[in-house]
């Protein structure tokens, strides 16, 4: 079987690509499938500190394609899982040492033994994001309810489009259920009307996350059904077919709840 | 009061940041999608008024040219009111 590759990219830098790939890379895994990590963000790589798997680089990308090693060399298997592997982007080395068709033959390479391949995309619409949706079957697009990440990303949406890539899937990630209710931030029917695309995930503001980047344990790991460590696996779950509904995140206001418990006969 | 209340009660003011974010947004996705900047949107508006006017009476003024947005399908929208002076007879 044949594995899906899927790249994961947004414009605009920060809104969250690298944790969606580690997360949507483990909650893959643990679902019994065979991913790859790729982290295309030459010269300035992070997934493998996110995964917590940066001492045991031993050959990157860039070794890859200019043929140092051999592609499964360069894997770097993430032990607490039986089928997570990461192939880590070169730190000294810079996007030019990357070409379009490069990454389509690596991807190729991993195509006929795993079922996912994930690239993690580097910010920007330069090089960087062109080699990195060059393999690509599928885009998911990342990005966060605020006026320029969203901007960014409409950006990118007309650029995979004209490239007949598209449209590709959204995830609007860290969003503030409090400040949406609030009306201090963009609201999620907003965003999704605006970029007219569908959606596959909305994950929640969490302050786990940076607790896991600490420790380079992606919070998938923790099997928390609550918050973002439920909608990562909500998405790998969509990714792999099922049919799963959305989080409610719109919590209650103080009247609502006031009049459902009134409802309720105040117990 | 009541919008006072209302805030305090955690309710959406119709005013609110996020409101004021979307339609910025809303204004900056229909320009970038075009690639048509407010000056060059200006310089059609004009060039458009010229051609027209050189063949029907037109009321310059109330004229509107803008970006309009349907899902991911843009278009330019001009709105041109055929000047009324002339059908009326008023002195």
């Amino acid at each position: 079987m044949a594995a899906r590759v899927i790249t994961v990219t947004s414009g605009k830098g920060g809104v969250g690509k690298t944790t969606m790939v580690a997360n949507l890379g483990v909650a893959l895994a643990v679902r019994g499938q065979r991913v790859v990590v790729i982290d295309a963000d030459v010269g300035l790589r992070n997934l493998d500190v996110m995964l917590g798997l940066e001492n045991r680089i031993v050959y990157d990308l860039v070794d890859v394609i200019e043929g140092r090693c051999r592609l499964r060399q360069a894997l770097v298997h993430d032990k607490r899982l039986s089928e997570l592997f990461l192939l880590p982007a070169a730190q000294t080395r810079d996007k030019s040492a990357v070409q379009p068709d490069d990454m389509v033959r690596v991807c190729q390479g991993l195509r006929e033994e795993h079922d996912f391949v994930l690239i993690d995309s580097p910010a920007g619409i330069e090089q960087g994001f062109r080699y990195a949706v060059a393999p690509a079957d599928e885009i998911l697009i990342v990005t966060n309810p605020e006026v320029s990440a969203v901007r960014d990303a409409d950006r990118v949406i007309g650029l995979i489009e004209a490239e007949e890539q598209g449209p590709g899937r959204l995830i609007l990630n860290r969003v503030d259920t409090e400040r949406v209710r609030r009306g201090e931030m963009l609201d999620i029917p907003d965003v999704v009307g605006l970029l007219a695309i569908d959606l596959i995930g909305i994950v929640p503001e969490d302050k786990d996350i940076l607790v896991a980047a600490n420790q380079g344990q992606p919070l998938a790991f923790s099997g928390d059904s609550s918050g973002a460590c439920r909608a990562f696996h909500n998405i790998a779950r969509r990714l792999l077919g099922e049919d799963v509904p959305f989080l409610p995140l719109q919590e209650p206001g103080v009247l609502e709840r006031l009049f459902r418990f009134v409802r309720s006969g105040g117990d | 009061m009541m919008r006072v209340l209302e805030r305090l009660l955690g309710h959406r003011d119709r005013y609110s940041s996020g409101e004021v974010a979307k339609e910025r947004l809303r204004l900056v996705l229909a320009h970038d999608r075009a690639d048509i900047s407010p000056k060059l949107l200006a310089t059609l508006k004009d060039e458009i008024v010229a051609v027209i006017s050189r063949h029907v009476a037109i009321d310059a003024d109330s004229v509107q040219v803008n970006i309009s947005q349907s899902a991911r399908e843009t278009r330019l929208v001009a709105d041109i009111p055929l000047s009324t002076k002339r059908g009326r007879h008023k002195s």
